[in-house]
């Protein structure tokens, strides 16, 4: 295969199409629309079901059906769509339902704009929907890495019966890149033990998330973190650079994370010993990765597009050992590497590291 | 007088349907929700329907339809049946869906997902529940509470000024070209018990036959809400609700009358 320049959400969508997407359900929203738009065209020559719902609160739901049978489903949106699907993507954790939401976030509260944003990190993490569960939530960088999160994802959900989020800011939906897509692969051939096919020569299945007994709704709860548990052993995912001697650990995901890698070539050059940790995985975050270099290092700089919100992940994994300072942009403004190379050297400094 | 039948005499006149689960159901004494299941099972039966039906349970005093059938099932967020239905739909076009919902869920914070897949034809079945109230969460007003109507949420009454006045779901899903067949029946009384099981077979053969949507309102009792007793609330359907609700057929296109 070869490289091709891309856009990031139409690189999604004919990942997923490649991937064995059996069904989409969405609605229009910038900066994601174009998802939805290639998927319409995609799925519908390929045969596929491709559905724009009358909302994000019909297209979950439309998922959480649509997932109830076995089936590979998708839905995309960006921040105020994944607000009103937060009641579905609850029900399908209760549910123990697999699928896949792409969420392209924007700049917020309210209304908000449609420059990239990652203000959306404390909803994706820990409150997806009601009730004690989180989803699993995949951060890309580049139109690469998000091809690479589809199969990724869909691949997470059916192993753990579980919703996976990717959590991309807009500038991974907007921009174009080179990248490569995976080869058309065959959809499944086989139907989960659990799914509604109609009752025929076996037991009926039920899919729901009612438990009315106390005991019972524990038990179940017992289940899904066990199995959430699980997942935060397994499944942790950062990259990193230049960490190997690194006095200060900068940490940012997606598109901040970019901005920074850019700021700490740019430190290492002036003889800074500044060293990259990119989450790939939000939740489960990488704790135990940071935990490590916090041993290590004197103190550790994040760098994220809103007021400050995976910076608590961060000090959580770190437990007061050192330092952490912070650097951040909102309203959807991307931050310049000189921005945060200046961050940077002024974290190095207040650390009194000397060069 | 010998009143001892011999076993070759004997015939069955009443039988368990098969599709309805052997189970207690939750249902007040004197609900008619339990009429309107069995109904159901029978046409399910009648059709041989059974193996190929995908149930979707609403929130509501119905929320357990999916223990009580023996129907592969599955249970929606409140209003949200249509679209559940929808995906379950789309993804299994040989089986029968089939939505059963209340008033409260369909007409009221289900409106819209009812007339999205109402419009778009969705190949689904809507077995509508309308008593009149919120039975579950304990008798509150509902869009289809009655003028006046004391309810613990309206305890003067409604008062259309304040509230509105009582939607007519089968009405408004009726002006739609995806509709199929909407009827609304009611469960008051034997003969409108018989139409009404009659309307739910008529329901299920447009989706065997992949004609569109299909609704079958049926006016129903809540005797536990209304505050009266099951006998009499019979009679309160009869004598309260179809004034508001004229029974009656709101669409049944030609290819359904062909059917
Ligand atoms: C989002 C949401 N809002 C409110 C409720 C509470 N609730 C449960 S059942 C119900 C009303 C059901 O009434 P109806 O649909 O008329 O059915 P009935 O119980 O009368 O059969 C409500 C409001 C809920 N479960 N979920
Ligand atoms: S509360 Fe009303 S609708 Fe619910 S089961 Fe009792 S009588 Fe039936």
């Amino acid at each position: 295969m070869t490289k091709e320049l891309l856009k990031g959400n139409v690189a999604i969508a004919e990942a997923a199409v490649r991937v064995g997407l059996e069904a989409y359900f969405g609605y229009p929203i910038t900066p994601q629309t174009e998802l939805l738009e290639h998927l319409s065209q995609r799925m519908t020559e390929l045969g596929r079901v491709f559905l724009q719902a009358e909302s994000e609160v019909a297209a979950i739901n439309m998922v959480y059906g649509a997932a109830s049978t076995g089936a590979r489903v998708m839905t995309s949106s960006s921040s105020p769509g994944i607000s009103l699907m937060q009641e579905g993507l609850s029900y399908i954790a209760g549910s123990e339902l697999p699928c896949v939401i792409v969420d392209v976030m924007r700049g917020g509260p309210g209304l908000g704009n449609i420059l990239p944003s990652q203000a959306d990190y404390f909803q994706v993490t820990r409150s997806a929907g009601h009730g004690d569960f989180h989803p699993i939530v995949l951060a890309p960088a580049s139109v690469q890495e998000a091809i690479d999160f589809v199969e990724l994802a869909f691949d997470l959900a059916d192993k753990y019966r579980h919703m996976v989020l990717i959590a991309a800011d807009g500038q991974i939906g907007q921009m174009m890149e080179p990248a490569e897509l995976p080869p058309m692969r065959p959809l499944r051939d086989s139907t989960p033990d659990w799914a509604l096919t109609g009752a025929k020569a076996r037991e009926k299945r039920v899919v729901t998330s009612l438990y009315l007994k106390g005991e019972d709704e524990e038990a179940f709860n017992l289940k899904i973190q066990k199995k959430l548990k699980q997942i935060k052993k397994t499944e942790q995912r950062s990259v990193e650079y230049a960490t190997e001697d690194a006095e200060l650990l900068v940490i940012g995901f997606g598109t901040a994370g970019r901005v920074a890698y850019s700021a700490v070539e740019a430190a290492r050059e002036k003889g800074l010993r500044v060293g990259l940790l990119r989450p790939q995985t939000l939740w489960p975050f990488p704790e135990q990765r940071i935990s490590e270099l916090a041993d290590c290092v004197s103190g550790c700089l994040v760098v994220e597009m809103n007021a400050g919100q995976m910076i608590e992940d961060v000090r959580l994994a770190i437990g007061g050992q050192i330092p952490v300072t912070f650097y951040g942009r909102t309203g959807g403004i991307v931050p310049m590497p000189d921005e945060v190379l200046a961050a940077i050297e002024e974290s190095y400094h207040r650390l009194q590291i000397t060069v | 007088m010998e009143l001892v039948m011999t076993p070759t005499e004997m015939q069955v006149v009443y039988e368990h349907p098969r599709s309805l689960a052997d189970v207690p159901t939750r249902y007040c004494p004197g609900c008619t929700h339990g009429i309107a299941h069995r109904l159901l099972a029978e046409a399910i039966d009648e059709l041989g329907l059974l193996e190929r039906t995908i149930l979707v349970a609403p929130v509501g005093c119905s929320v357990f339809a999916y223990e009580y059938f023996n129907a592969d099932a599955c249970q929606a967020a409140h209003g949200r049946a249509p679209a559940m239905a929808t995906g379950v739909k789309r993804m299994l076009p040989e089986n029968i869906v089939i939505t059963y919902q209340g008033d409260g869920d369909l007409v009221s914070i289900g409106a819209a997902e009812i007339m999205h897949a109402a419009a778009r034809g969705e190949q689904i079945t809507t077995i509508f529940i309308n008593n009149a109230v919120y039975g579950m969460t304990g008798g509150q007003m509902a869009p289809t509470s009655l003028p006046g109507q004391k309810t613990t949420s309206s305890p003067l009454g409604r008062d259309t000024h304040l509230t509105g006045a009582p939607i007519r779901m089968s009405e408004v899903l009726a002006q739609f070209d995806g509709a199929a067949y909407i009827v609304r029946r009611s469960l008051h009384d034997v003969a409108n018990i018989r139409k009404a099981k009659k309307a739910i077979l008529t329901a299920l053969k447009v989706q065997m036959a992949g004609l569109g949507f299909s609704m079958v309102e049926l006016l129903s009792s809540c005797p536990t809400n209304w505050g009266i007793a099951p006998e009499k609330a019979l009679d309160w359907i009869e004598e309260n609700m179809i004034p508001h609700f004229p029974l009656g057929d709101y669409k049944v296109r030609d290819d359904v009358k062909a059917l």
